[in-house]
C-alpha cells in the first residue's frame, strides 16, 4: 500500500506502458491482448483517481528517478492540471476500448492495436506528468510512432496517403522542438522545466530566447492544429478507423495544448515580447478557419475534424489573453471537448454501424430507426454548440467573458459567431443523418451493438453532470489556473526552497 | 569555431528545408533525415565544443576533470538519433507500402485521402 501511494505518479505511464509489452509478448492471442488492455486501463483509471486525491490533499506531487538529484536527473510532477489531464486520459483510453471491443476489426488486433494503443496511452500520460523538455520530447516521439502506426493500421490507400501527410508534418514539428530544447539548453544549460523557470525569469532578453519561444509556439502549434498550422489534422484524422480517430481527436492534440499552456506560463510568458499578439492572431484564425472548413464537408469525419481545429482556438484564446478567468475557462474547455469530442466521434462510428455510410448525403432516417442513438448522439453535439446547460456552454461563457472582462471584444465576437457556426454544422449532421428521410429504405434497420452505446452514454453522461453542477469543476480549474499563472508554486514543489538557481548551471 | 559549425549547420538545414519543399516523398523523407543531423549538431554545438579532455572519469576519483567535455549533450544527441532513426525507419516503410498500393509517391497524385467524402465530388462519397 505504501509503494502503491508513494509511486502514485509513476503508475498512470507504468501500467500501460507494462500492459503494451505484455501486448506484444501475445502477438498472436487477441483475446488475451483484449483482456489485458481492458485490465490495464480499469488499473490506470484507479490510479489516476489516486494520483488526483493525492494532488488535491498534498499539493503537487513530484518523484525524481534514479536517485539524480533533482535539476540533473529526469522528474515527473503532477500539479493539479497534470493529474487532471491523466485523469480524463485514463477515462477516455478506458471508454474508447470498451466501444472498440464492438469496432476493432480481427485484423486490426493482428496488425497490432492494442500495444499501438496502449503505447499511446502511456506516452499521453507520460507527456501530461514529465517535467524534463527534452523528457517531453521523448513522450512526444513515442506518441507519434504509435500514432502513426495506428493511423496505417489498415493500410489503405486512403490512410497511407493521411499517414504520409500526418508523418511528415509532426516529424517536422518534433525536429522543430528539438532544435529549441537545443537552443535552449545552449542558453540556459538546464532542461527541468523548474529550474528552467527559475532561470529564464532573471534572464535577459535576447535573439535565443525569442528564437526557442516562437519554435516551441511552432512545435506545438503543429502537434495541436494552431491556425496556419493545422492542415494535416483533417486531411489524415478522418481516414483512421473511427475508435483511433476518436482517441486522436479525444488526446494526441490536447497534448500539444497542454505544452504550450505549460511552456509559455512557466518558462515564456505570454505578456513580453508580442507573444500576446501573436497567440491572440493565432486563436481567432484557429476558431474561424476551422468551422469554415468544417461548414462545407459531407463527411462526418471530416466535419469533426475541422471543428477539433475550431475548438482548439477557443482554448488558445484562454492563452492569449492569460488572465486567470481566462485560463481557468481554458483548461475547463480542455476538459470538456476531449469528453465531447470523442464521445462525438465515437457517435459517428455508431452512425456508420446503423447507416452503413459517413457520407451525410447517404444516410438519413435514423432519428426513427435509433433513437437511443439520437439523444446520444444530442447530448455531445449540444455540448460541443455551447447549448446550455450542458458542459461546452460554460466553457464557451467563461472564455467569452474572461474575453470581455479583459477588453479583447473582437477576440470575444470572433468566438461568439463561431460558437453560431458551429451551431449551423452540428445541425447539418442532425438533419442530414437524423431527420432526412432515408435514401435507401431498409427493411430491418441495422443494430448499434451495445457495447457501442455504452461507453457514448458513460460519456454523455459525464457531459451531463459537468453541465449540471459545474460548481466543482469551475473551482478546479480556477485552482490549476491559478498555479498556471504563479510558477513559484510549481517550482517550489520541484526543487524544493533550499536550492539557490546557481545548482542548475550544469555546462 | 562556433561560427564554422553554424555556417555548416545552417548549410544542411538548408538543404534539408529545400528537399522537404520537393514533390516526390522520398526526397520530403531525405529532407526530414538532413534536418534532424542538423538540429542534432544544433544540441551537440550547444554543449560548447572546443579542445576538451573526453568526460570520463579517472580511476579513484569521483568527479570529472576540470573543463571536461559536457557529457549531457552527447547523451541527448544519441537519444535523439535513436530516436530519429526509428521514426525515419517507419517512414521508409510507410514510403514503400504507399508505392506498393498507390503505384506512385509523387505527391501531386497522392490524393486518396482527400477523396474521401470530399465535397466537391458530385456523386456521393467516393
Amino acid at each position: 500500500m505504501n509503494l502503491l501511494a508513494s509511486q502514485a505518479l509513476t503508475w498512470p505511464v507504468i501500467i500501460p506502458l507494462a500492459a503494451a509489452a505484455l501486448c506484444a509478448l501475445a502477438w498472436h492471442r487477441p483475446a488475451i491482448q483484449r483482456g489485458i488492455s481492458l485490465l490495464a486501463l480499469a488499473l490506470m483509471l484507479a490510479a489516476s483517481i489516486l494520483l488526483l486525491v493525492q494532488v488535491e490533499q498534498n499539493g503537487t506531487q513530484m518523484i525524481a528517478f534514479g536517485g539524480w538529484p533533482v535539476p540533473f536527473g529526469i522528474v515527473f510532477v503532477a500539479d493539479r492540471l497534470g493529474a487532471a489531464m491523466a485523469l480524463i486520459t485514463a477515462i477516455l483510453a478506458f471508454s474508447i476500448i470498451v466501444f472498440g471491443f464492438a469496432d476493432i476489426r480481427r485484423r486490426q488486433e493482428h496488425a497490432g492495436f492494442h500495444p499501438l494503443y496502449l503505447g499511446m496511452i502511456a506516452a499521453v500520460a507520460g507527456a501530461f506528468l514529465t517535467g524534463d523538455v527534452f523528457n517531453l520530447y521523448v513522450w512526444f516521439e513515442i506518441m507519434l510512432i504509435t500514432a502513426m502506426g495506428l493511423l496505417a493500421i489498415d493500410r489503405t490507400r486512403a490512410q497511407l496517403d493521411g499517414t504520409i501527410k500526418y508523418a511528415v508534418l509532426n516529424l517536422l514539428g518534433t525536429l522543430l522542438f528539438l532544435l529549441a530544447v537545443g537552443i535552449l539548453y545552449g542558453a540556459t544549460g538546464t532542461l527541468n522545466m523548474a529550474d528552467l523557470g527559475l532561470v529564464l525569469a532573471d534572464a535577459e532578453p535576447s535573439a535565443a530566447l525569442g528564437l526557442v519561444a516562437a519554435l516551441f509556439l511552432v512545435a506545438f502549434g503543429i502537434k495541436a492544429g494552431y491556425f496556419p498550422l493545422f492542415f494535416w489534422l483533417p486531411a489524415s484524422y478522418h481516414t483512421a478507423s473511427i475508435v483511433v480517430s476518436a482517441i486522436f481527436a479525444g488526446l494526441i492534440t490536447k497534448v500539444g495544448v497542454y505544452a504550450s499552456f505549460r511552456v509559455f506560463t512557466l518558462l515564456f510568458s505570454v505578456e513580453d515580447g508580442g507573444v500576446r499578439e501573436v497567440v491572440a492572431v493565432m486563436a481567432a484564425g484557429t476558431m474561424l478557419f476551422g468551422v469554415f472548413g468544417a461548414a462545407v464537408q459531407w463527411d462526418i469525419r471530416r466535419i469533426l475534424s475541422f471543428h477539433i481545429v475550431s475548438q482548439i482556438g477557443y482554448m488558445m484564446l484562454g492563452l492569449a489573453l492569460a488572465t486567470p478567468a481566462a485560463m481557468a475557462g481554458a483548461v475547463f474547455y480542455i476538459v470538456h471537448h476531449i469528453i465531447v469530442k470523442a464521445n462525438l466521434f465515437l457517435a459517428a462510428g455508431a452512425i456508420y454501424r446503423a447507416s452503413g455510410t459517413y457520407d451525410l448525403r447517404r444516410a438519413g432516417g435514423l432519428m426513427a430507426s435509433h433513437p437511443l442513438l439520437a439523444l446520444l448522439f444530442a447530448v455531445p453535439a449540444l455540448s460541443l454548440a455551447g447549448i446550455p446547460p450542458l458542459s461546452g456552454f460554460w466553457a464557451k461563457f467563461m472564455v467569452i467573458d474572461a474575453a470581455f472582462a479583459a477588453e479583447a471584444h473582437w477576440l470575444a465576437g470572433i468566438g461568439l459567431v463561431v460558437g453560431l457556426l458551429t451551431v449551423f454544422s452540428m445541425s447539418k449532421i442532425w438533419v442530414e443523418a437524423f431527420w432526412k428521410a432515408p435514401p435507401v429504405q431498409r427493411k430491418k434497420p441495422r443494430r448499434v451493438p451495445v457495447l457501442m452505446l455504452l461507453p457514448m452514454a458513460g460519456l454523455g453522461l459525464l457531459t451531463l453532470v459537468i453541465g449540471f453542477s459545474p460548481e466543482p469543476f469551475v473551482v478546479y480549474a480556477e485552482a490549476a489556473a491559478a498555479a498556471l499563472l504563479d510558477p513559484s508554486s510549481y517550482i517550489d514543489a520541484v526543487l524544493g526552497t533550499a536550492l539557490s538557481p546557481e545548482s542548475g548551471d550544469a555546462s | 569555431m562556433t561560427l564554422i559549425f553554424a555556417a555548416g549547420i545552417a548549410a544542411i538545414m538548408g538543404c534539408g528545408i529545400y528537399m522537404l519543399l520537393s514533390r516526390h516523398t522520398m526526397r520530403i523523407l531525405l529532407g526530414v533525415m538532413l534536418m534532424s543531423a542538423g538540429v542534432n549538431l544544433v544540441i551537440f554545438l550547444a554543449g560548447r565544443i572546443g579542445p576538451n579532455p573526453p568526460p570520463l572519469i579517472e580511476t579513484g576519483a569521483y568527479t570529472l576533470v576540470a573543463d571536461a567535455a559536457n557529457p549531457l549533450p552527447q547523451a541527448l544527441v544519441l537519444t535523439a538519433i535513436v530516436i530519429g532513426f526509428s521514426l525515419v525507419a517507419f517512414a521508409a516503410a510507410l514510403a514503400l507500402q504507399t508505392f506498393r498500393t498507390s503505384g506512385t509517391l509523387d505527391q501531386r497524385d497522392l490524393g486518396s485521402a482527400e477523396a474521401l467524402g470530399s465535397p466537391y465530388d458530385k456523386e456521393a462519397g467516393k
